[in-house]
């Protein structure tokens, strides 16, 4: 990747004066990267950004708390730390954002399946708009086009909206403002009983993991999680979809407005559950009552943590 | 002598529809995009050319299980007498198991030094392993993930199987291990496959030359120990880790569970769910007091349960099958083979005087 000299030389200034940085570096094998905690000066030589690395790494930082921190983003993810910000969940003065132009991610389900049972990866490169793949003896090349994530086709912010550091050129938004939801129409022209069967049968796989609430940023309850609590007894222990559905549902309605469609409650699913739909709807449901978008204006209040006697598209008394 | 059969590829699944009369089989198909076990049916597609995403092992070890459903009465003479009545819910049934992969399998055999050992046997467990059957399917391609030879395994492993199935060009070479497996072999849509098993051989010879070169664990029990208390070391390791329940799930050879009562009005249920020591409350004391109050705290239990506790008092044998699945699903990428060989090597620092 182009900047990472740059971005190392940036990080290895920076150290001095931090406990850690959160970056990335590559993982178990060529095609995965890795969350990457940067301590020391020789860890900074491991450093990677590229289509890799998917992980936000704003999901960190309230964790960290009272320590200070730096952390790599990439556009998407420095609406999270934004929204952090807003929420006063983190405090700027301990956060050091250092920001790249973000072309895309890949998703490993959609590299998973264009490489097939190709075995052990042997090195992975990115060549001019393509992922090339050394597994089982065979070189795959896969357009990135076909492989990124879903969520970079309608990527409105690239470059981070807040760093302290930002190495190379701000790159342009590959899709208009307007189209951002387009993704959604599908969806949302489904009848309602096609849509509840969607949801049902996406769900039966779901193990009850809770991987996607704790690879959201947004999600701070943390050990206090309605999944688990004892009393009161929300959620039943039962193998049923309901008890699945129902917690997917209490987690959209807490993320609306809050999520900043980073994706990662999807990426971190183990049974590939496309739960950022559901998020991307709630989203979109904000953004035409509000007009609000969460994580891009350190200043802004989100609309659900603040109160307003006549809002101005929820006509209450025009029923 | 086991009985060596031979299946062509195409008659996989007319013979799955036969074993489907006697059992509930369940073999790898999709759901979306995620690989599982599915209740057979020949309107899918069976996939053999990968390891599933999940094991089988809500086949033995559901993820929520009834134990026994209980009512609770009054006394009409005396509303302050209560008795209730308490029925087991023992799993009946026969259930065949197709095409998982010996590392699955073998994490069942975790499961029993634990569940039906001389002092203790978990009923619920040991009806539902007696009454299930397994066809493993020996694999063909391994992954970066794949470590089974470092904990004495490999991809024809037959350990826990009934029936092992190779394969061998057109089809599947089928051993039996068991009784119950030879039993499986007898459908009129097998022939007889002594003449491949040289093929078969050079196949297991060939695949598991692939998985490269093994390590050394046999001090992980002993090195895992001495950094025990060593939390600056778990830290470390632990940095990226969120927690979640990803890999204990996913896992063949976790066995841990929650116990919870569940009633509605007059009547109840206990159900035993699947429990994951990655979670915070998995050690939360009533008192309020948790003795693995961070995320440090308990990736140092997982991955000394495994590979220090368990062997230490089950003979050395590592409770894991190297599946890797932890590895690939974990959203963070933590490898448990690096921690692993990061304690064996761990050298502390030289005090200064």
């Amino acid at each position: 990747m182009k900047y990472q000299q740059e971005l190392k030389d940036s990080i290895r200034k920076a150290l001095p004066d931090l406990d850690v940085v959160i970056a990335w570096s590559s993982g178990f094998d060529p095609l995965h990267a890795t969350p990457h905690f940067i301590r020391r000066d020789e860890d900074i030589d491991r450093l990677e950004i590229g289509p890799l690395c998917v992980h936000n790494l704003a999901t960190y930082l309230p964790g960290l708390r009272g320590k200070k921190v730096g952390i790599v983003v990439k556009g998407c993810d420095s609406r999270s730390v934004i929204e952090l910000l807003q929420e006063n969940l983190i405090k700027r003065e301990d956060v050091t954002i250092f920001g790249f132009p973000c072309t895309g991610v890949v998703d490993q389900t959609k590299v998973r399946k264009a490489l097939g049972n190709a075995g052990r990866v042997d090195f992975c490169q990115v060549a001019s708009q393509t992922l090339v793949v050394g597994a089982g003896g065979t070189e795959h090349k896969l357009r990135l086009s076909k492989v990124l994530a879903d969520k970079c086709f309608s990527c409105q912010y690239p470059n981070a909206l807040l760093a302290d550091h930002f190495v190379g050129e701000k790159i342009s938004p590959s899709v208009a403002e307007e189209e951002g939801y387009d993704d959604l129409a599908a969806f949302e022209n489904m009848p309602l009983d096609e849509r509840f069967a969607f949801w049902q049968k996406e769900m039966d796989r779901c193990i009850r993991c809770y991987a996607c609430r704790n690879a959201c940023p947004m999600c701070v309850c943390r050990d206090h999680c309605l999944a688990e609590s004892r009393d009161p007894h929300w959620l039943s222990q039962e193998d049923n979809v309901r008890d699945k559905w129902m917690f997917q549902l209490i987690h959209a309605y807490h993320l609306a407005g809050r999520c900043t469609e980073c994706g990662e409650c999807q990426r971190a699913c183990p049974m590939d559950i496309p739960l950022l739909l559901l998020k991307k709807k709630m989203n979109k449901e904000i953004k035409e009552l509000f007009q609000y978008e969460a994580g891009v204006d350190p200043a802004a209040t989100p609309p659900l943590l603040s109160f307003k006697m006549e809002e101005e598209n929820i006509k209450e008394r025009e029923w | 002598m086991a009985k060596v059969q031979f299946i062509k590829s195409a008659d996989v699944k007319p013979w799955l529809a036969e074993l489907a009369q006697q059992h509930r089989v369940f073999a790898p198909a999709y759901d979306g995009e995620a690989l599982i076990f599915r209740p057979f049916d020949p309107e899918l597609e069976v996939v053999l050319d990968r390891a599933a995403t999940m094991p089988p092992k809500k086949t033995v070890f559901p993820q929520s299980e009834m134990l026994v459903d209980f009512t609770y009465s009054k006394d009409p003479e005396d509303l302050s007498r209560v008795r209730i009545e308490a029925r087991e819910t023992l799993p009946e049934g026969k259930t065949l198991v197709f095409g998982s992969r010996p590392c699955d399998v073998r994490g069942f055999t975790m499961f029993d030094r634990v569940y039906l050992s001389e002092k203790m046997t978990d009923i619920y467990y040991q009806a539902r392993r007696r009454n299930t059957l397994f066809i493993s399917l020996a694999c063909s391609t391994i992954e970066n993930t794949c470590f089974c030879h470092w904990v004495g395994s490999d991809p024809c492993d037959h350990t826990g199987s009934d029936v092992l199935a190779i394969p061998v060009s057109g089809g599947y070479l089928l051993e039996s291990v068991t009784v119950s497996g030879e039993k499986l072999l007898d459908s009129q849509l097998l022939a007889d496959g002594a003449s491949r098993k040289a093929e078969a051989d050079k196949f297991c010879h060939e695949i598991a030359g692939l998985l490269g070169s093994t390590r050394d664990l046999s001090q992980a029990p002993e090195k895992l120990l001495a950094v025990f208390d060593n939390m600056e070391f778990w830290e470390e390791v632990s940095a990226k880790c969120l927690s979640c329940g990803a890999c204990t799930y996913l896992c063949p050879s976790c066995y841990c569970f929650n116990i919870t009562d569940e009633t509605s009005g007059m009547k109840g249920k206990r159900l035993r769910s699947w429990d994951n020591c990655m979670s915070a409350q998995f050690t939360m004391e009533a008192s309020g007091h948790n003795p693995r109050p961070t995320k440090a705290h308990r990736l140092k239990n997982r991955v000394g349960h495994k590979f220090s506790y368990y062997p230490a008092i089950h003979g050395g044998v590592t409770s894991c099958c190297g599946c890797g699945r932890c590895i690939k699903s974990c959203p963070a990428g933590i490898d448990i083979r690096e921690i692993v060989l990061k304690a064996i090597n761990f050298a502390p620092a030289a005090v200064e005087e």
